[in-house]
């Protein structure tokens, strides 16, 4: 145990050491996990950003298919409604319709039924002067008639 | 082992001894050729291992190997952070981890059975002593916390500058009044004394301890079968207790070095 050149030997090959530890191993290394330290932090980060965006986003989808409700029941309501409408009208249209075709059938019936009438009185009128003068010529006496016609002639 | 007579101090000392190798005169001009090469080997192959996974690093999905380097990066890291205050990522966290990685290396190479280790190294590489703990030699608890010494002293010039240093020397820790210079002065050379000393010693001491301890127990192999079989059960559960002392000196080195690099940064 005595103190010799090994020491000054053994401080040389520390000093090598150190400066191979100091310039090759811990910069490389260091800039290693510093790199992934902030790799495993944006991770994150970016992990809690998506998280919020997902919870965005489900309460968006959530307001938009309430808004979808409301606006198809609004909707179904409206057309509904218009059905209803439409329905009124056409009724309102075809009692008017039925109406006129009432006016206009009972006009015309008036007018056939005058027609039929009149034509009615013509052939009464024809039968009664034809029966008339059936009944005239069997009644008829040309010698009467002709004496009739002949005191006629004479007053003239 | 050897071909002298096989007694315990013959055992201990040649487990203990190192592969000496003089280049001059005196015994400071020696070289521990064991210490040197098991923690330089050790080095290549911790930071080899570091540099190779990092060359692949990627900034997405780690993969199981890259993962466990970040966790003990992350691990230097967060001590670093709790200690110093300042841009830690350009000199402290690296010192850290290098001395963390590195000490715990050398501390390891005493979970290597001592007698097996011994046998290899003499009958495959040749090697007739070799000592395999470079943390239970001195000479690398010393350099390392020299080393440390010396980067706590050049921060404290680079941040109070040179005057703001010796400023500081005399001035604190009682006050500034000319009286107590001497005794701000004696206190600080004692603080600056101690800190290389109880920041080495403490490692080499649990170090050499624990290769006492596994040596010791080794030596009931020589009561018999009995004995063997005794002295690697109890070899077995120090093993499983080393595990946490290697493991506990390597982070308190390491966490001594941050603080006193921290200190260094602050003014008193």
């Amino acid at each position: 145990m005595n103190i010799n050149l090994t020491m000054i030997s053994q401080g040389i090959a520390f000093a090598i050491f150190i400066w191979f530890t100091a310039s090759f191993i811990w910069p490389p290394l260091l800039t290693a996990i510093t790199e992934r330290q902030k790799k495993i932090e944006e991770g994150l980060a970016a992990a809690e950003r998506s998280k919020k965006d997902l919870e965005l986003a489900q309460t968006r989808s959530t307001d938009t298919l309430r808004e979808a409700r409301e606006k198809a029941t609004e909707m179904i309501g409206g057309s509904e409604r218009q059905a209803a409408h439409l329905l009124e009208e056409a009724r309102a249209e075809a009692a008017q319709i039925i109406n006129q075709a009432r006016v206009a059938a009972e006009g015309e019936a008036a007018v056939a039924a005058q027609r039929a009438k009149e034509n009615l009185r013509d052939q009464v009128a024809l039968l009664a002067v034809a029966g008339a003068e059936k009944i005239l010529r069997r009644e008829v006496n040309a010698q009467v008639h002709a004496e009739l016609l002949a005191s006629l002639k004479s007053e003239l | 082992m050897s071909t002298e007579a096989l007694t315990p101090t013959t055992y201990i000392n040649h487990h203990l001894s190192f592969f000496a190798k003089p280049l001059g005169d005196g015994s400071f001009w020696t070289l521990h050729v064991d210490s040197l090469v098991t923690a330089v080997l050790l080095g290549i192959v911790g930071f080899g291992f570091l540099w190779w996974v990092v060359r692949g690093a990627t900034s997405g999905v780690p993969t199981k190997r890259q993962a466990f380097v970040e966790l003990a990066i992350e691990f230097v890291d967060d001590q670093a952070k709790g200690i110093f205050h300042g841009d830690r990522h350009k000199f402290v966290a690296p010192l850290a981890l290098t001395v963390f990685v590195w000490v715990l290396l050398m501390n390891a190479m005493d979970f290597l059975p001592v007698d097996i280790m011994s046998w290899v190294y003499k009958n495959v590489l040749g090697l007739n002593s070799w000592h395999s703990v470079p943390t239970a030699d001195i000479n690398t608890t010393f350099a390392l916390a020299l080393a440390v010494w010396f980067l706590m002293i050049f921060f404290s010039i680079k941040v109070k500058g040179l005057g703001g240093w010796i400023h500081e020397l005399f001035c604190t820790p009682f006050g500034s009044n000319p009286l107590l210079w001497i005794f701000n002065l004696m206190f600080n050379l004692v603080e600056y004394v101690s800190k290389p000393l109880s920041h080495s010693l403490r490692l080499y001491g649990n170090m050499y301890a624990g290769e006492i301890i596994f040596l010791l127990l080794g030596m009931w192999a020589a009561t018999g079968i009995v004995g063997t079989i005794f002295g690697a059960i109890l070899g077995a559960g120090w093993a499983i207790f080393h595990i946490l002392i290697v493991a506990l000196q390597a982070f308190i080195f390491m966490m001594l070095t941050i603080v006193y690099i921290s200190m260094a940064h602050e003014s008193h």
